[in-house]
């Protein structure tokens, strides 16, 4: 199994049969409790780790488009692996695919109205829905503008002017705000890059490694009085560490 | 068809900070206390464990110790001429649920507010005279003094083993903190954390320009701690992960441990979690709290009877509550009349970034009030006269903590992404820290609380509506807080800075503070205040309510260590005067 069900996973699943669909639980049943600190030795509230390597929620052409627009965003250079190389596209499908691409936690209730700026996001599309609408409408755009070409076929200076149109919200889109997906997309990929290994992203730690970050240490007594002093710590990740870690199958 | 309960004496709407000490102190006193807590149970070991509490992506930006707007949220607009639209995900603040609450994932900034905060009219009145505040402004006295809450206050921050450095004890000024607190009978349980270099640089330079630097009072631990109820914190180890995190260290005090093992093993209190309180009822006269219906995570419907409701959620939901329970006349902005929902107030924030190109800042190296700040500029500290605004704020170099999703500093001018982006993050990561504000925000007419006419949330209850723009006041204010930030940065001899200041309207977009405040406010008038002095209900006299919806305006600090003092202060009136004859503790 990809993603081995956890504690919350497996009472979440329980209560969703039995109880109202309307209701978008992040919860285990209801308990009371009375007389002690319940604890139970071994259980964690373990994240969910991208397991596999196959895409599960993109297509073909999606890989393309997102391989071609991470690398510009974030591209590889003399400082080091860029967003492609950190493994950003394969961090969007697991986000994608999950909790997070189907809206599981926002409000996604109508009427729905645009609103002003300061009101948020008022699409009624799904991160999963809008990038599935705009990734379609840009090969679109991108078809009609540059003789039949998708977006991973432009070169990376074509590439760089439709994403600065997007951007700026020059490029209109059928169905999709571009600015909106855009802003969104962006978003994504700099936490793909600079995110824990476990999700998929900053693959051999390359955004931290980038920055100087040192990743999932908890202890940093002996450097706080270093000041002014380069530390070159080695980052670490919370990969491997313990028995939340899905085993192999 | 609710499902009736045996009565207990007490029953608790919420199970963080406040619902934790309030559970304590009741039961203490004997009586039979149930918690009702809408989230589950969380304990460091199972839940935010040092084996993967540090998960930036996890924990801030797919909130998963948050709220969830898809469960209940609330609508949103600048002003009563638009249409309020729902907030369909978290941004601008970040409340919390589950055991423990907001008090799980804040940062641990434990301030107490000013003397002259508490009499917010009537001092700036005396000082500058009836005109300095204009008729829209609805800012109110306190009906509690500092000195009043002094002892509870110390209460708080004993519990919590508070980090820091007293400016004034007992009336005489001490070198190294904040000169202009209000009198505290004895110094912090915990010395001040070590600083990194960057509030290091911050506290010379303000020093340098004739300003008084002083450490974040923190509920980080420098030291190992026991608090008075026998609970033990370790140091802290500067990990960078407060705010948005639990700690998996024992070092940020929180529910889980100061106050919770303690109150859980006695037989006289019982929690409830994964529970949704839908409404407080009322008997016939309208006048007494009769208990509350909640509905629990299959579905069923409960009514829990009690001699006393206290409402322990956070603000929005305890104004949310009162709202549809009907209890108290709902404020109206058009004729200033009615009182739930009134003085709805926020914080206003800005940054000024600090670049160097030869210094090294280390900024991972963190704690959630790692620190110096400087409150020359806050309250009533400096001279309002001609500024054209009233109220302040500190000024403060935090260190935090570098988790590098939500910080990665660019100069002016970078572009948002590509190669530029890329360099100018890697150059500038380790050789960055800021400069940041964080004022208050007075109450004003047009900004409040009420239901929405066309939202609801998934028990088919109307949503809160919240009404709120940013006045002339703040904006003022905050330009004026943000150029002495500027002055101080510069002063920092960085390479450049970068000013992010705060203009235009409120947006609930971009994470501000989680720091709402007032609905329920007290007072000492039944028609312009929601509960007395004590945080009783004026309406009905066995409910109270706790947090910061208290706050009839909001002063320039972070919000907790008021709130617990005030839980303190009430728990005092309930079990030394409320318990021995129950009914209104102020006649109004």
């Amino acid at each position: 199994m990809p993603n081995s069900l956890n504690r919350r996973d497996l009472l979440l699943s329980a209560t969703i049969a039995a109880g109202s669909a309307a209701l978008p639980a992040t919860s285990p049943q209801a308990r009371t409790i009375t007389g002690e600190v319940p604890w139970t030795p071994g259980d964690a509230n373990r994240p969910d780790i991208a397991a596999g390597g196959d895409y599960q929620f993109l297509t073909a052409d999606e890989v393309a488009f997102l391989d071609a627009a991470v690398a510009r965003l974030i591209p590889a250079d003399d400082l080091g692996p860029g967003a492609k190389e950190a493994g950003v596209t394969f961090f969007l499908d697991r986000q994608l695919g999950g909790p997070f691409g189907s809206a599981q936690s926002w409000y996604m209730q109508g009427p729905w109205d645009d609103g002003e700026e300061t009101q948020g996001y008022q699409s009624r599309m799904t991160p999963a829905q809008m990038y599935r609408a705009a990734i379609k409408a840009i090969d679109a755009y991108c078809r009609q503008a540059f003789g039949d070409r998708a977006f991973s076929a432009l070169s990376t200076d074509e590439q760089d002017k439709v994403l600065t149109g997007l951007e700026k919200g020059d490029i209109k889109l059928e169905n999709v705000k571009a600015a909106a997906f855009f802003d969104m997309f962006l978003q994504n990929v700099v936490e793909g890059f600079f995110s824990d290994p476990i999700y998929g992203g900053n693959r051999d730690m390359a955004g931290w490694k980038l920055i100087g970050f040192p990743g999932a240490r908890y202890d940093y007594r002996p450097y706080v009085s270093k000041h002014n002093q380069k530390l070159a710590l080695e980052p670490v990740s919370l990969r491997g560490r313990a028995g939340w870690e899905p085993s192999k199958s | 068809m609710a499902k009736k309960l045996p009565s207990v004496d007490v029953v608790l709407v919420g199970f963080g900070w406040t619902g934790a000490i309030m559970g304590n102190e009741l039961t203490d006193a004997g009586l039979k206390v149930v918690a009702i807590e809408r989230g589950s149970w969380r304990d460091t070991s199972t839940d935010f464990a040092v084996t993967f509490a540090q998960d930036e992506l996890r924990y801030y930006f797919r909130h998963a110790l948050f709220e969830e707007p898809a469960r209940e949220t609330l609508t949103f607009r600048n002003n009563g001429e638009q249409t309020a639209l729902p907030m369909r995900k978290l941004g601008s603040f970040l409340p919390g649920t589950g055991v423990g609450g907001a008090g799980i994932h804040w940062n641990g900034m434990t301030f107490r507010f000013l003397q002259s905060d508490f009499l917010a009219r009537s001092h700036n009145i005396e000082r500058y005279g009836a005109g300095v505040m204009p008729d829209t402004m609805t800012v109110q006295d306190w009906g509690v003094t500092y000195e009043e809450l002094e002892p509870y206050y110390d209460k708080f921050e004993y519990l919590c083993g508070i980090s820091g450095k007293a400016g004034n004890l007992n009336g005489r000024k001490i070198d190294g903190g904040n000169p202009f607190e209000g009198p505290r009978s004895r110094d912090y349980p915990n010395p001040p954390l070590e600083q990194v270099y960057g509030p290091t640089l911050f506290a010379q330079a303000t020093k340098e320009l004739g300003y008084h630097p002083f450490p974040g009072p923190a509920a980080n631990m420098s030291r190992a701690y026991t608090n008075p109820l026998g609970m033990t914190l370790g140091p802290c180890t500067y990990c960078g992960f407060c705010e948005k995190y639990g700690c998996g260290n024992y070092s940020k005090s929180s529910p889980q441990t100061t106050v919770i093992p303690v109150l859980m093993r006695k037989d006289n209190f019982e929690l409830r979690t994964e529970s949704e309180v839908l409404k407080v009822n009322l008997d016939s006269s309208g006048k007494r709290a009769t208990g509350v219906t909640y509905v629990d995570a299959q579905g069923q419907e409960f009514e829990q009877p009690a001699e006393m409701v206290i409402l322990c959620a956070y603000i929005l939901h305890n104004v949310h509550t009162m709202l549809v329970s009907g209890i108290g006349a709902p404020y109206d902005p058009r004729t200033g009349q009615g009182v739930i929902g009134k003085n709805y107030a926020y914080q206003i924030t800005s940054s000024v970034n600090v670049f160097y190109d030869d210094k090294i800042m280390n900024p991972f190296i963190g704690a959630g009030t790692m620190g110096m700040l400087i409150d020359d500029f806050n309250g009533d500290n400096f001279d309002h006269a001609g500024k054209g605004f009233i109220g302040g704020g500190y000024i403060a170099c935090w260190n935090t903590g570098g988790r590098p999703i939500e910080t990665h500093p660019v100069p002016d001018g970078t572009p948002k992404w590509g190669a530029k982006w890329k360099r100018a993050v890697a150059q500038s990561y380790l050789r960055t820290t800021s400069v940041a504000t964080h004022g208050a925000v007075m109450s004003h007419r047009g900004n409040y609380l009420d239901l929405d006419p066309t939202y609801r949330d998934v028990y088919g209850r109307p949503l809160m509506r919240m009404t709120f723009d940013f006045t002339d006041n703040e904006l003022k204010m905050s330009q004026y807080l943000t150029d002495r930030a500027t002055d101080i940065a510069r002063a920092m001899q960085p390479r450049e800075i970068r000013v992010n200041a705060r203009k235009g309207h409120y947006s609930i977009v971009p994470y501000q503070t989680t720091h709402n405040t007032g609905g329920t406010i007290m007072g000492t008038d039944p028609k312009t205040s929601a509960i007395n002095r004590y945080l009783q209900s004026w309406d009905v006299s066995n409910l109270f309510l706790m947090g910061a919806g208290a706050f009839p305006q909001n002063p320039g600090y972070n919000p907790t260590g008021t709130v617990g003092a005030l839980t303190y202060w009430a728990a005092d009136a309930i079990r030394n005067q409320y318990l021995k004859n129950p009914g209104p503790l102020v006649q109004a």
